[in-house]
């Protein structure tokens, strides 16, 4: 077990402050404002005041108590938490680009907007779509855009009865979340054994009020929808869009183009298949790409070229946009560290990524299935990620998923995603990415078998798992009941 | 093979391991009528030695001129520490605190940043994040319907004085939800929300007030008078504001006589680079009695088994993952390594060093005003008070002067004719405190140059 993890508690920042102490050589020259009495402030914020290298004391101790992928392995299923290359963040904070106004005239920006501009084309090519935007902000976002384009699309040829989208058992949360912001109502169709949609139950959901559906394909139960050309069919015939949520990409990236399967919308998350980091929670970014039926509602702004020039287009340009969805252009920094890690894999490299990150899966899941534990689809082809179901060990040894979560941290081990999706019991979707060693994912089954050998012998050691993190289990009620999430000064 | 470490031994081994001959019979559950054994269309690999001399190149074509735009982004200096500590790979490699014991450092970021924005606001909550500011303003107009359970109607009043984008994204993302954004008129004269305009909604039901302060022209709105209005009508009151102003300006807390319901804005002047508009950072604080209608993520301290202190995801009940088609938001991955950044931003400044800042930018900007109204031909279009922003009249389209400008290596402003054709010519002009007396004078000698040649040709 080696963890370099800090565990000291650190206090708030707020705690170290001391009234009148200060980080000066970050202040700007003294300036008198003339803002009247009836606009101003009349106590100052309650911010810690604390010296330049107590900040980055507190801070770089912070960092040290987090997992990450620059320091564990991070089979976060759905998440593809896979190697962040430097280069892409060095050169994506070149002073120029961090500089560079949002509106600045387009005469300004001609090297950014070259970038941009490829970065368009080459997702086009590596999904088979006809035109891409760049500007949805995340995954979620791009979903929003997707089922905006499909309900203006519907709109626009007066089929306005359309307002159901189905979404299957084992979605992302944020499929039906997305089709309610949208105004949509939502037709949830199971799943079959095998984890293949069941097209009998999509027969049943299908009529002249399906808007479209939202598939993700390989699912989030780490298996391809082997009957995607038959849903296709079916759904198109209905007159129903097809909706493909790209977080999975990562495993067909090169093998398989989701405009090939007839989908006519698809979002990326360029912090998954692309690489660009997760910053502990985002940015991300959700670039579309669509067919040419959607071609015309693609959100703006989107870089277009005439002859050697580069402009923005916008709403002008495409009258039938669904709009715009961001202050300015989504994460633009985001999308040139996606840039940078596309042209240094390049065509070849990309068929790579789906090959060894569906190489390492099928090889974990094969060597766990050896260790005595259960894949929840055995009888299937892994994707890049796969499931494995603890039912049996917490049936007959009482320690279940989140169990085993836990004690892989005292392992080193960041978890994989837990209980997602829903329809699995006691489920851990595993991802290991293509950047990872064999012997990283050896050491993982190591670990697997390790803890439940201990459960075997000392489940209540498990159960209390971990016990070499900066805390214990946290009290999650009395987090939602007792609600603490803002310091306030004493007296406050 | 960039990036991926399999020697051939290993592969070998490895497809011995799974049962089967080659990487491709792994594949061998997709129809292969849909496989494609090729991407044209993307270049070949480059080394990194390669795309770094490629993209300085780009880079250094569009140079690094001299800026004098807000409307929306700020440029102001951003303390080496915040983005040295930012991208260490322990904060800027992890994602989403769903492990919150192998995650305190991330949970206890969150809860620092929702502390500060809290104070800023002077509200009693904040979440950890939304998009960008834009967005913030949709989810905060989303979320007065939700927390507004008397109205029906989901009238929200929009001035006009609120970014123009901001309301054009507002209004595309909530109007799935059928929520209708009116429009309130400004003063052409003073640039801010006419207040007797609220009198023709006196008694309907309307769902929330938007008031944006500073407002998208830079100039100070009566937020109080805006504010008693919203409250005596039954109305909530979402405000759209700077942080960085709040240092000097009247926190939304503190607004009228109760304060406003929800503050949302964008945090991008929090340490955050211009970089061509993202990655931002949006923000929402509300009042306790709301937080369960709050979108984003929110962490939450608590303890743990020994009743040791410690930090949570919270009210994850709120949130898709769990609640799925009624999330309060469809919002998973957020912008939490720019929520880092303005953390330590604002830790390094602290109250005296925000309010210095502040106080730069209001002068900065009275020089710029005073500097370049000296020009003929130019005018600031409004007297009143405002804070790092002013709208200038031009006696000639603003575009051909941008370009111009533009081509000496001066970002002269945004202009306004395309969104607000009332005003004439005119652009909107942003000092901070990165602006010196020389730059201002550099901008100033080149517009006079300018509007002189064009006049004399
Ligand atoms: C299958 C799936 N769909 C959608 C999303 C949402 O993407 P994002 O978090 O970027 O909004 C995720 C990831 O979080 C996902 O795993």
């Amino acid at each position: 077990m080696s963890n370099t993890i800090v565990k000291q508690p650190e206090p708030l920042i707020f705690e170290l402050s001391r009234s009148g102490r200060a980080a000066t050589a970050q202040y700007p020259p003294a300036a008198t404002a003339e803002i009247p009495a009836q606009f101003r402030r009349r106590s100052r914020p309650a911010l810690p005041e604390v010296s330049e290298l107590q900040a980055v004391r507190h801070y770089t101790r912070l960092s040290q108590m987090n997992f990450s992928i620059d320091t564990q392995f991070y089979p976060l299923g759905s998440c593809t938490m896979k190697y962040n290359p430097k280069a892409c963040n060095s050169l994506a904070m070149l002073p120029e680009f961090l500089g560079r106004h949002p509106l600045s005239p387009a005469s300004t920006g001609q090297g950014f907007m070259a970038c941009m501009f490829e970065l368009q084309e080459m997702l086009k090519a590596v999904t088979g779509m006809a035109g891409v935007s760049l500007t949805p902000m995340a995954g979620a976002q791009g979903e929003f855009t997707g089922v905006a384009m499909i309900r203006a699309y519907h709109r626009a040829r007066g089929d306005l009865a359309r307002n159901e989208i189905i979404v299957p058992d084992a979605a992302h949360g944020t499929n039906p979340a997305t089709a309610t912001m949208c105004g949509m109502k939502i037709r949830e169709i199971a799943t079959l054994p095998d984890g293949d949609v069941d097209l009998a139950a999509l027969d049943a959901v299908l009529s002249s009020a399906t808007a479209g559906i939202m598939l993700t394909n390989p699912c989030t139960l780490g298996v391809f929808e082997r009957r995607i050309v038959e849903v296709e069919r079916r759904v198109h015939a209905a007159g129903g869009l097809l909706y493909y949520d790209g977080a999975n990409l990562n495993a067909i990236l090169g093998k398989v183009l989701p405009g090939v399967m007839g989908f006519d919308v698809i979002h990326m998350n360029l912090h998954k298949t692309f690489s660009t980091p997760h910053g502990g929670g985002g940015p991300g970014s959700g670039a579309v790409g669509v067919g040419k039926r959607l071609l015309p509602y693609l959100p703006v702004p989107i870089v277009g070229r005439d002859g050697e020039r580069y402009r923005w287009l916008d709403e002008r340009d495409l009258p039938e946009s669904i709009g715009r969805l961001s202050g300015f252009m989504g994460n633009a920094g985001v999308l040139l560290r996606a840039y940078v890690y596309m042209r240094i894999l390049g065509a070849d490299g990309m068929e790579r990524v789906a090959e060894f990150s569906t190489l390492n899966a099928n090889y974990l899941m094969t060597r766990l299935r050896e260790a005595g534990f259960d894949a929840a689809y055995p009888g299937r082809r892994a994707s890049h990620e796969f499931i494995i179901t603890l039912r049996r060990q917490a049936h007959e040894l009482g320690v279940n998923t989140m169990d085993f979560a836990k004690r892989l941290l005292d392992y080193g081990y960041h978890a994989p995603t837990t209980y997602f999706p829903l329809l699995v019991p006691e489920c851990l979707l595993i991802e290991p990415t293509e950047t990872e060693t064999r012997e990283e994912l050896d050491g993982f089954v190591d670990a697997m078998t390790a803890i439940r050998h201990e459960a075997e012998t000392d489940a209540a050691m498990v159960k209390s798992a971990p016990h070499t993190l900066p805390v214990r289990r946290l009290d999650d009620v009395r987090a939602a009941k007792q609600l603490d999430v803002a310091w306030k000064p004493a007296g406050a | 093979m960039p990036y991926i470490p399999h020697t051939s031994e290993d592969v070998r081994a490895m497809l011995d391991r799974i049962g089967v001959k080659a990487i491709d019979d792994l594949f061998d559950e997709i129809p292969k009528a849909l496989r494609v054994d090729s991407l044209p269309g993307v270049p070949a690999a480059l080394s990194e030695m390669e795309v770094a001399r490629l993209v300085a190149m780009r880079a250094a074509t569009d140079g690094r001129p001299l800026n004098f735009i807000g409307a929306g982004a700020y440029e102001h200096h951003i303390p080496a520490p915040v983005w040295a500590l930012t991208t260490r790979g322990e904060i800027y490699s992890a994602y989403t605190p769903y492990q919150a014991e192998a995650s305190q450092g991330t949970l206890q970021i969150m809860y620092e940043f929702q502390s500060m924005i809290a104070g800023l606001t002077a509200m009693d909550v904040s979440n950890a994040s939304l998009y960008d500011g834009a967005s913030a303003l949709a989810e905060a107009c989303l979320m007065a319907v939700r927390a507004h359970r008397r109205s029906k109607s989901a009238r929200i009043l929009v001035p006009t004085t609120v970014n123009p984008t901001w309301r054009r994204v507002a209004s595309v993302i909530t109007e799935g939800q059928g929520l209708v954004l009116e429009e309130l008129p400004y003063s052409t004269d003073q640039g801010t929300t006419i207040p007797q305009a609220l009198a023709r909604y006196d008694g309907q039901d309307i769902t929330a007030l938007v008031i944006q302060q500073p407002n998208f022209f830079g100039q100070l709105e009566d937020v109080d008078a805006l504010s008693r209005w919203a409250r005596a009508n039954g109305t909530l009151i979402i405000a759209v504001v700077n942080p960085v102003s709040l240092a000097l300006l009247a926190p939304p807390g503190e607004w009228g006589d109760a304060g406003a319901d929800i503050a949302c804005g964008e945090a991008q002047p929090l340490g955050v680079p211009l970089s061509s508009g993202g990655p931002y950072v949006g923000f929402m604080t509300t009042r306790t009695e709301h937080v369960r209608q709050m979108p984003g993520r929110i962490a939450g301290r608590t303890v743990d088994l020994d009743g040791k202190p410690g930090f949570t995801l919270t009210l994850q009940a709120r949130e898709q993952h769990i609640r799925r088609g009624k999330a309060t938001s469809n919002i998973c991955t957020n912008q939490g390594l720019l929520m880092t950044a303005a953390t330590i931003h604002l830790a390094l400044l602290g109250p005296v060093g925000l309010e210095r800042v502040a106080s730069a930018c209001v002068a900065r900007t009275r020089e710029l005003v005073s500097a370049l109204c000296g020009i003929p031909g130019v005018r600031a279009a409004f007297a009143g008070p405002r804070f790092h922003e002013a709208v200038l009249l031009l006696d000639r389209p603003a575009a051909p002067l941008l370009e111009s400008l533009a081509a000496e290596g001066i970002i002269g402003g945004y202009d306004l004719s395309r969104n607000f054709p009332e005003l004439g010519p005119a652009l909107l002009i942003c000092a901070t405190e990165t602006r010196t007396t020389e730059d201002i004078a550099t901008y100033a000698r080149a517009l006079d140059r300018l509007l002189g040649r064009a006049v004399a040709a």
